[in-house]
């Protein structure tokens, strides 16, 4: 009898599952679309046009030359007008031509696929992102089990002072300072860049490594003002989760701290770091405006800050529907993660 | 030729440039040592969009474009014009028609031979309806363009017009073997450009660097550097210590940079610096259809008030020289001798009493039918050296009773929604003027409509009418005859407060030999520059 009920009932589960996914997906699909309109209707709200950087204050340009240049970048229509070409487009997942001087589609700046995957753009944005959060996770997660288990102690005032010193220094200015002092003093690492000038001439253990070096410091950065949120979040959840009445449990029943700590309050205080994780997937290909400018870093952020100067709207468009499609995803994601490990949610 | 105004990037970081200029120089002899080899690597903030000149509108792609086309003509570094692919060319005596002969033998970097035809190309592609230029208004002055054999064309104006003979610089030059019946925009060819200069493109990865070899067969002889490489690093802070640690050769420094941080023994051991004008200015512009500002007294008396020499040495760290009208310092369209406005705040208080301007109610404001003299000066954000000579003026008008405000916009804002729109008092821009001294756009009473460059509503019939004179004589005494006068009205009605000329500064690692300053820059004569073989940093594979 106990057997033959389960199969029903984990079939029942299951289906529960599947419509509440589909349900979320296509709840996406109204989401997307007022993202996209109101991102379309703020980015032509700034002042200014693609058209500026060749038109504006230069004198040899007549008034037609101008509604001209205007009338080829389709400037000229209304912008609801515009706001439709583009979704036309989109549909068909055409991100359209950026408004730059070459013309070169969307998704060929953002992901070239001539080139080496090492070079494109939202590669290199990927893998930084992804080695300074894996680095936050390394560092964060113990540190903030061990604040919350010694609350109070030496031990925890240190490492918050010290994660919050790293929250609160300004990454640009860590970045000059550390550029100084292993670039231009010791000469141990390179400054910016990828890759060096004679990369071309090198073998390929020489290629890994020079690539190793110049990561160094951009990954450094990026992690280190990283590690103050975890950290406390981190503190926070572990310390919720000691007060609850299971831990005191498995303290009475004899169980050692270790087990207690690691076989049964960090699982549950591992929780809320899902909902984290989901949230930084889009942040894994934002990329940092400030610290891809510093290092010269060719990746997205840089990329993104590009366009914005010169208004090229189907750059800006194509990079903020990903980033989107990708927030939603993370989302979902966080969401299903959280169902599966934890039968609470499971049950409504 | 061009006045674009600088905008962000002030005094950009790249080293100098002109457009439709190309960096040739044609009569330095190599010296004895001069070898063959090396690189240099030069540091800029901005990144090339295209490497077609035509469809360009900022400097790195023009500064990048110019190593790899040639012009018809180009500026001789006494800012004469001379040949470039031209091997000599005739004016009419009306002035109405040029005839240029090209130079035999110059082979685009695929081998094809350059012709007539290419450039006659050139000019149907800008004057195209379907081509995105900024630079179409000096070629729809053509009436006529003929092709008169492989080696000769004939353009023929409408009207005799000055500034022609200079338009024919690299913009209109396109090997027509390569793009005949494509659209350039939609063409790879700003990404993989091919031409007759003394570099060709090797490589280009978008956002770190442009690399670029030299042309063994280049007519003008086989560039001694090998190899040029733009790398694109878009923080200035960065640069400069990519520059200590070697990782680029030359860059633009700051007037702090030239002054005080690379005042060290290990710069003056490892680095060259240079020094000379920008081709620029920076300037006070009144509304003048203010009713404060329509007073030609009040714009002198501010004139007076304002330490020119005062501003140049706080913030440019003297690095620049007192602008009295929007001519360069010993250039051939300048006039020295014209009205100067001695810093003499009794002078302006006497003049703003005369226009009824005085302090009745002891407040330290002057004012006039009961209305304190209070005006706002704005500014493009960013622009640290424009915010600190803005600072300066507030401070120093302070003193003879008139209250500034400083207001710092971002530029796209400042120019849609207050210049465009008129709404201002005053303003503290700069602009940066070509080689030509036509300026007809920016002073004719004409240019005021919105998104014109007379923006301050400048209006002197007399001045209107030598523009005219100016632009349509080749006479180089006759023009310079109109424009020494026009500068002698504007330093009288005083539209602008010229304020000072910076000066470009670059640096250069010491390695690198043959670079001759002139009054148009150092790029110039960049294939002639070269590295002696036991100084030489990096060995290029061909």
């Amino acid at each position: 009898m106990v057997c033959a009920g389960k199969t029903p009932e984990i079939q029942n589960r299951a289906l529960k599952m599947l419509t509440y996914l589909i349900k979320r997906l296509l709840e996406m699909i109204p989401t997307l679309f007022g993202i996209t309109l109101l991102s379309f209707f703020i980015i032509h709200l700034a002042p200014g046009k693609p058209t500026d950087i060749l038109t504006e204050l230069n004198p040899k340009i007549t008034p037609e030359a101008r509604l001209k240049l205007e009338k080829y970048y389709g400037l000229d229509k209304p912008i609801i007008v515009q706001y439709g070409m583009w979704l036309k487009r989109i549909v068909k997942l055409d991100f359209g031509e950026s408004f730059s001087g070459d013309r070169r589609p969307v998704m060929e700046r953002i992901w070239d696929t001539k080139k080496p995957l090492l070079e494109r753009r939202l590669f290199i944005t990927f893998l930084i992102n992804v080695l300074s959060m894996l680095i936050i996770f390394i560092i964060a997660v113990p540190v903030g089990i061990f604040s919350a288990t010694h609350q109070y102690s030496l031990y925890d005032k240190i490492t918050t002072t010290s994660v919050f010193i790293g929250f609160a220094i300004p990454s640009f200015w860590l970045a000059l300072l550390l550029m100084m002092l292993f670039g231009v003093h010791l000469g141990w690492l390179p400054i910016s860049g990828l890759k060096s000038m004679n990369y071309d001439s090198l073998t390929l253990m020489e290629k890994i490594w020079d690539r190793t070096l110049h990561l160094l410091l951009p990954v450094f950065v990026s992690s280190f003002g990283g590690l103050a949120g975890l950290s406390r979040y981190m503190r926070g959840s572990m310390l919720e989760v000691l007060r609850q009445d299971y831990v005191t449990t498995a303290r009475a029943k004899g169980l050692s701290e270790k087990r207690v700590i690691y076989g049964h309050a960090l699982r549950n205080a591992l929780l809320p770091i899902i909902t984290l994780l989901g949230l930084s997937v889009p942040g894994l290909i934002g990329g940092s405006v400030i610290f891809e400018n510093i290092f010269g870093i060719p990746g997205m952020g840089q990329l993104f800050f590009m366009g914005v100067m010169t208004r090229d709207y189907p750059l800006i468009m194509g990079i903020l529907t990903i980033g989107a499609i990708l927030t939603l995803i993370g989302n979902l994601l966080a969401d299903i993660g959280y169902m599966l490990a934890d039968p609470r949610i499971r049950v409504k | 030729m061009i006045p674009l105004i600088f905008g962000i990037t002030l005094i950009t970081f790249t080293v100098i440039h002109l457009t439709h200029r190309d960096l040739v120089g044609r009569e330095t002899e190599p010296k004895e040592t001069a070898t063959y080899g090396d690189a240099v690597i030069e540091g800029t903030i901005g990144e090339p969009s295209t490497l077609i000149p035509m469809l360009a509108g900022d400097s790195a792609s023009h500064s990048v474009a110019g190593m790899i086309f040639n012009g018809i003509v180009k500026y001789h570094t006494d800012l004469s014009v001379i040949g470039d692919l031209a091997e000599s060319w005739t004016i009419s005596s009306d002035g109405m028609v040029i005839v240029f002969r090209l130079k035999k033998g110059v082979k685009w970097a695929d081998g094809v031979e350059f012709t007539a035809d290419d450039v006659m190309f050139g000019y149907k592609t800008i004057i195209d309806e379907k081509t995105p230029t900024p630079y179409k208004e000096d070629y729809m002055q053509v009436k006529k363009f003929e092709v008169l054999d492989r080696y000769t064309f004939r353009v023929t104006y409408k009207k005799p017009f000055a500034p022609a003979l200079t338009s024919w610089g690299n913009l209109v030059v396109l090997p027509k073997h390569l793009l005949e019946g494509k659209d350039i925009t939609k063409s790879d060819f700003g990404r993989n450009p091919i031409g007759t200069g003394p570099y060709k493109l090797k490589k280009w990865v978008s956002g770190q660097e442009v690399v670029l070899d030299s042309n063994r067969s280049y007519f003008d002889g086989r560039p001694y550097i090998d190899r040029y490489i733009y790398r694109v690093i878009p923080d200035p802070a960065t640069l400069f210590l990519e520059l200590q640690a070697g990782g680029i050769d030359m860059m633009g420094l700051t007037p702090i940079q030239y002054t005080k941080q690379t005042d060290t023994d290990f710069f003056r051991k490892n680095f060259q610096k240079f020094r000379y004008p920008a081709f620029s200015y920076t300037y006070m512009g009144f509304n003048l259809r203010h009713p404060w500002f329509k007073d030609k007294r009040v714009r002198q008396a501010i004139a007076h008030a304002i330490d020119k020499s005062e501003i140049i040495d706080v913030v440019l760290f003297g690095l620049g020289s007192p602008a009295t009208g929007p001519y360069v310092p010993n250039t051939w369209p300048y006039n020295p001798d014209v009205k100067k406005y001695e810093f003499d705040p009794g002078k302006a208080k006497r003049l703003l009493k005369e226009a009824g301007w005085e302090d009745t109610d002891g407040d330290g404001i002057i004012e006039k039918d009961g209305k304190p003299f209070q005006f706002t000066i704005l500014t493009n954000m960013g622009n640290r050296l424009r915010i600190n000579t803005a600072t300066i003026i507030q401070w120093r008008l302070a003193k003879v009773g008139i209250k500034v405000e400083i207001r710092l916009l971002e530029w796209s804002t400042l120019i849609n929604e207050f210049i465009d729109k008129r709404r201002f008092e005053a303003v503290i821009l700069g602009w940066s003027i070509g080689l030509d001294p036509d300026q007809y756009d920016i002073w004719h009473s004409g240019k005021t409509r919105e998104k014109e460059f007379n923006f301050v509503s400048y209006s002197n019939p007399l001045v209107d009418t030598l523009l005219e004179k100016g632009r349509r004589t080749f006479d180089i005494e006759e023009r310079k005859k109109a424009y020494y006068k026009i500068q002698e009205i504007l330093a009288d009605d005083l539209p602008y407060v010229f304020l000072y000329v910076p000066d470009a500064i670059p640096i250069v690692h010491s390695r690198v030999k043959g670079i001759k300053p002139s009054p148009i820059g150092i790029s110039y004569n960049l294939p002639k520059w070269y590295v002696p073989e036991k100084l030489q940093r990096y060995r290029i594979e061909p």
